[in-house]
């Protein structure tokens, strides 16, 4: 099949049409539930009994990186995939940002030709590299309609979080997984616990989803939602764009937790309107019927709850190789011997010295030598255009060796250069690149050399995560581009 | 994948907190498109002195000497003392992978990564969770005892430290059969096939937006 022929759905004539009502006795009790319980609930197909249920999945996102070995492993085992057009391929992690169409790195090519060959084979939808559509998974995900609320979505890729903006149970997952999802269209799984991250107030101007997410991170560190799904909710939230939600629960894995949420509102709504996987017509009335009931009821009962003030966030920037150490663009770096605890002490430490950081030294005299915008985090349209408007009329620093922008699909950067922001960025001395993951993990050739100091609107700041010995400073993009433009951490807000 | 029943095995620690997936494994040999091959690549920032390239031959790169595996007292290690939150960070099945060809059929830890925990589980790597005052103790009896070495016995869901002292852990029922038995998941899912089918059935009539290829 080719993959345009979701697109279009024929309107259907149903043998034996099953009411909603029929649905909320086949499917659970009245008792106030979560969203992520509703996700749940929906999506069980049989209760083990023994703490785990086999959940249906509505959507398979599938790259590269982590799908090969479980392609292999359908063929050596005889088997082949259940529904076929629940998946939908696209290689991201390994393209060149630059000279794409001869890749050079010949691992890379391999990996690459085996998506090619296996979406071919097994007849995948599939988005190939010379598409433009091709881009992050999680950008062509949404932006393609094919996360939709109300779906459970996996992929081999913690970074499906980013898919819960829409209300849909979007969880990573590992290629023993990948393979499970595509023989049986479902997934063995715990249900995890429900936390609320509750964001009351709204973010000040010039404040962003990323500098919120890093906040949160801060205060309920990286394993603060092991083995939950976080629901965000409050005036906070409902004032962040789609694109600013997407930024939010990408996030949410970096805080540990297997899954992010935000309930349907108009926005919602609207966003996935006329998108190509989205329905139409008498569909689309239906879908929407059903999507608005994709909220936690009053009163439902969360395992845990967290009450942020968004309007005590700060721009934020990571001065450690945990997303967990993040300081605002008004603070020092921090002295590990303030810490009472002797393994975050030692952390602390360890990451400073990785960092080549003093204690006591003040986040904006930082010196970045690279600058990376992009990424499943920030790569989308609003991303680029608030970068932009920092960048406009100004130059790249003289210390900044380089400014990498790297849109996060081929119809952003084609948005993006209508908009005129491709030629902002080229004459402020900024790089304007393909779509991919890129620097955010440097499976391609944009990498950071040894010792090379990053502001990056990624999401992990880990150890040689953007290249060995690489050290990351994880930012908002207004916040790289004003990093790019000063050589130093500055506070966006002083310079436009 | 290989079933876990019990070892006794030589506990190798390492102290740190947060050891995310891209430190067990990093980056350049997810390229990879095999199960295997990664082993003499974990933690391979951390164990070696210059940067690692996928398919090299890693047994004439310079070592850094001071890491816990390079140690010659934790040669043949089998079981992994690890810190909070181990594995935390990206899906990589590969860590999973590049721990159990090193040789660690288990992890013990306060805390890990989902999304790693569930991993370790579909290969037959047991991760067991105690709490964060039993792992510093074993953490102080493995780094005062050399050769510390723990019986860790899944039906009974003890570890027998040298003193003869026991300590039992919880693992979810469904888990403990799957590494008892060493089986394969799908092939279990695959025989509720008429279950899924049913579900597919009932599911595409209410919502047949999700489902344009069965409708």
């Amino acid at each position: 099949m080719t993959w345009g022929r979701c697109v279009n759905i024929a309107p259907i004539v149903l043998k034996n049409p099953v009411t909603e009502n029929t649905l909320s006795v086949t499917l659970g009790s009245m008792k106030a539930k979560t969203l992520y319980d509703k996700l749940w609930d929906e999506h069980v197909v049989r209760d083990y009994g023994n703490g785990t249920c086999l959940l249906y999945i509505d959507r398979h996102l599938v790259h590269e990186v982590t799908s090969p070995q479980a392609f292999e492993g359908l063929k050596l085992a005889g088997r082949t995939p259940w529904r076929r057009a629940a998946s939908l391929a696209v290689p991201d992690h390994n393209v060149p940002t630059h000279n794409r169409h001869s890749i050079q790195d010949p691992v890379s090519k391999k990996q690459l030709d085996a998506l090619d060959r296996n979406a071919r084979e097994w007849r995948i939808p599939y988005i190939e590299l010379s598409d433009e559509r091709q881009g992050i998974v999680h950008v062509i995900g949404p932006e393609q309609g094919a996360c939709l609320p109300g779906m459970t979505i996996v992929c081999g890729d913690s970074h499906t979080t980013t898919n819960g903006a829409l209300a849909a149970l979007a969880m990573g997952i590992g290629t023993s997984e990948v393979e499970h999802v595509l023989a049986t269209q479902t997934l063995v799984a715990p249900k995890l616990k429900n936390m609320r991250i509750h964001v009351a107030n709204t973010l000040a101007p010039g404040i962003t989803a990323k500098d919120l997410v890093l906040h949160i991170i801060g205060r309920v560190g990286t394993a603060g939602g092991a083995g939950c799904a976080i629901e965000f909710t409050g005036d906070g939230v409902s004032a962040l764009s789609m694109e600013g939600r997407m930024t939010l629960c990408n996030m949410a894995i970096e805080a540990g937790a297997r899954s992010g949420l935000v309930a349907v509102d108009e926005k919602t709504i609207e966003y996935v309107r006329g998108r190509p996987f989205a329905p139409a017509g008498s569909d689309w009335d239906r879908a929407v019927a059903v999507w608005r009931s994709l909220r936690s009821d009053p009163g439902a009962l969360f395992d845990h709850s967290i009450e942020i003030d968004a309007g005590r966030v700060q721009p934020c920037v990571t001065w450690g190789t945990s997303p967990e150490m993040v300081a605002s663009v008004h603070d020092k770096v921090p002295d590990p011997a303030d810490e009472p605890d002797p393994v975050k002490r030692e952390g602390m430490s360890n990451a400073l010295s990785y960092m080549d950081l003093r204690p006591g030294t003040p986040i904006r005299d930082i010196r970045p030598d690279r600058i990376f915008i992009g990424s499943c985090t920030n790569s989308r349209i609003e991303d680029l255009r608030e970068a932009a408007r920092v960048v406009a009329g100004k130059r790249r620093a003289q210390n900044v060796r380089q400014a990498l922008v790297v849109p996060g699909s081929g119809l952003v950067k084609r948005q993006a250069e209508a908009e005129g922001l491709d030629r902002i960025f080229l004459d402020a001395g900024f790089e304007w690149r393909e779509p991919g993951c890129s620097m955010c993990l440097g499976m391609n050739d944009d990498r950071l050399d040894a010792g090379e100091r990053c502001a990056s609107t990624s999401n992990r700041n880990f150890e040689g995560r953007q290249g060995a010995g690489g050290r990351t400073h994880l930012v908002s993009p207004a916040m790289a581009a004003a990093a790019g433009i000063t050589g130093h951490f500055i506070d966006v807000r002083d310079i436009i | 994948m290989q079933a876990f029943t019990k070892i006794h095995g030589l506990v190798a620690p390492l102290d740190r907190s947060n050891v995310d997936t891209d430190a067990i494994i990093p980056k350049q040999f997810l390229k990879s498109v095999r199960r295997t091959g990664f082993g003499p690549n974990l933690f391979d920032s951390w164990r070696y002195l210059d940067v690692g390239e996928p398919e090299q031959d890693c047994s004439r790169r310079p070592l850094r000497e001071e890491f816990v595996l390079n140690l010659p007292r934790y040669q043949g290690a089998q079981i992994l003392l690890a810190r909070e939150n181990f594995g935390c960070g990206s899906s990589r099945e590969h860590a999973v992978w590049a721990l159990y060809e090193y040789g660690f059929r288990c992890v013990i830890a306060p805390s890990y990564g989902d999304i790693f925990f569930s991993n370790a589980g579909k290969n037959g790597l047991l991760a067991i969770t105690l709490s964060v005052q039993q792992v510093e103790h074993l953490f102080s009896e493995v780094e005062a005892n050399e050769g510390y070495r723990l019986k860790v016995d899944l039906p009974s869901q003890t570890i027998t430290a040298p003193s003869g002292e026991e300590l039992t852990f919880d693992i979810g029922a469904a888990l403990k059969e799957r590494l008892l038995q060493g089986q394969d998941d799908i092939g279990i899912t695959l025989e509720q096939g008429d279950l899924i089918r049913e579900y597919e059935r009932q599911r595409a009539a209410q919502r047949p937006w999700l489902f344009p290829d069965l409708n």
